[in-house]
């Protein structure tokens, strides 16, 4: 084993490890943390394969932006911080089945295909942020452009999805003021114009919980019905 | 440097990726876990780009576009599981059976089925 060679079996474990622990953690925020530790190690692999910018890409997009992406949808969607058993459903067995056949026969596969091929590493930084911007702007500039558009729907097609119409804002919010253990069900009969969505079955108790839901926070949401109005046409998503 | 070591740990990242995908229940969790699988894919770019000696380094510009695809649908993902979680206010996938079969919802939750 070369040198460079015991480096990247380190950091390879380093980073089955934590991904192991991502997918495994009974606790959300740590597996979410522990996603950083595979991508930064995964971002060493890189720069031992000389692949340059794209580790430090790897760093900023993934590391930096990503997972505190990922880090705001816990917070917004109000997850359980600390531990909580739920996390694995119940077909766990039959996804460890299929990973593990999944992962056998690629293994197979691969070691039996590249068992004498060896990666020359001493011809020089092949991923410098200088090659690689020539060989973009060059040659792969078309692709570089339809990213770019691809880029700006997506940003389009986010706010759109998460922008929050003041009609089906207040009585969603309203249900949750005034019944606040429906965690599991739907929050149903409180919202105009939205009854085929909602109808995943509640039981007797909760029906009438959201039957009463409506009633009280209504008032309040006819009251600032105009200030709403004015100020949510920023698109005040969370 | 051997080209196995790049291809097999790899591997091992898809597979848990796939565990990942398959057994967890939060959505957010579910979309880490297609990021897991998203960077066994870029190393496997990398590694052959390097493995070929490219001269357009194909693999490593391939594997800049992937992580900025992986960045919007990360924030596409995100949307639609805070429209999930606005609507249902919940993020668990295994609640959501609304297109499920009415047959299999029953014989899983029989309370829910017997109305």
């Amino acid at each position: 084993m070369t040198g460079v060679e015991i480096l990247f079996a380190l950091l390879g474990a380093v980073a089955v490890a934590a991904a192991l622990l991502v997918v495994g953690s009974p606790n959300l925020v740590h597996a979410a943390l522990w996603l950083v530790v595979t991508l930064g190690a995964l971002a060493g692999c890189y720069l031992l394969l000389t692949a340059e910018f794209v580790a430090w890409v790897q760093v900023l997009i993934y590391v930096g932006a990503v997972v505190v992406l990922l880090l705001f949808g816990l917070m917004l969607t109000r997850a359980p911080i600390g531990y909580s058993a739920e996390l694995t459903s119940g077909n766990r067995w039959a996804a460890a089945v299929v990973a593990g056949a999944t992962g056998g026969t690629l293994m197979t596969v691969i070691v039996e295909a590249f068992r004498r091929e060896y990666v020359g590493l001493h011809g020089g930084v092949a991923g410098a942020s200088r090659g690689i911007g020539e060989t973009i702007f060059r040659y792969w500039v078309l692709p570089f452009e339809i990213l770019s558009v691809l880029l700006l729907a997506a940003l389009v097609g986010a706010i759109v999805l998460s922008r929050r119409t003041p009609d089906e804002a207040r009585p969603a919010a309203g249900a949750t003021v005034g019944a606040p253990g429906l965690a599991g069900g739907s929050n149903g009969t409180g919202r105009p114009g939205g009854g085929d969505l909602t109808d995943t079955g509640t039981g007797t108790e909760t029906g009438q919980a959201n039957a009463a839901a409506p009633t009280v926070p209504a008032q309040d949401d006819d009251r600032t019905l105009p200030v709403s109005e004015s100020t949510g046409s920023q698109g005040g998503a969370g | 440097m051997h080209l196995l070591y790049p291809l097999v740990l790899s591997v091992l990242l898809f597979s848990i990726g796939i565990y990942g995908v398959l057994a967890r229940r939060n959505a957010i969790l579910v979309l880490m876990s297609v990021e897991l699988m998203l960077n066994a894919v870029n190393l496997n770019l990398v590694a052959f780009d390097v493995w070929l000696g490219d001269r357009l380094h194909a693999g490593q510009v391939f594997t800049l576009y992937v992580i900025t695809i992986a960045a919007a649908e990360i924030g596409l993902g995100l949307a639609i599981v805070l429209l999930v979680f606005r609507q249902r206010e919940t993020a668990d996938v295994d609640a959501l059976r609304d297109l499920g079969e009415r047959q299999y919802e029953a014989m899983l939750e029989p309370d829910r089925g017997a109305r």
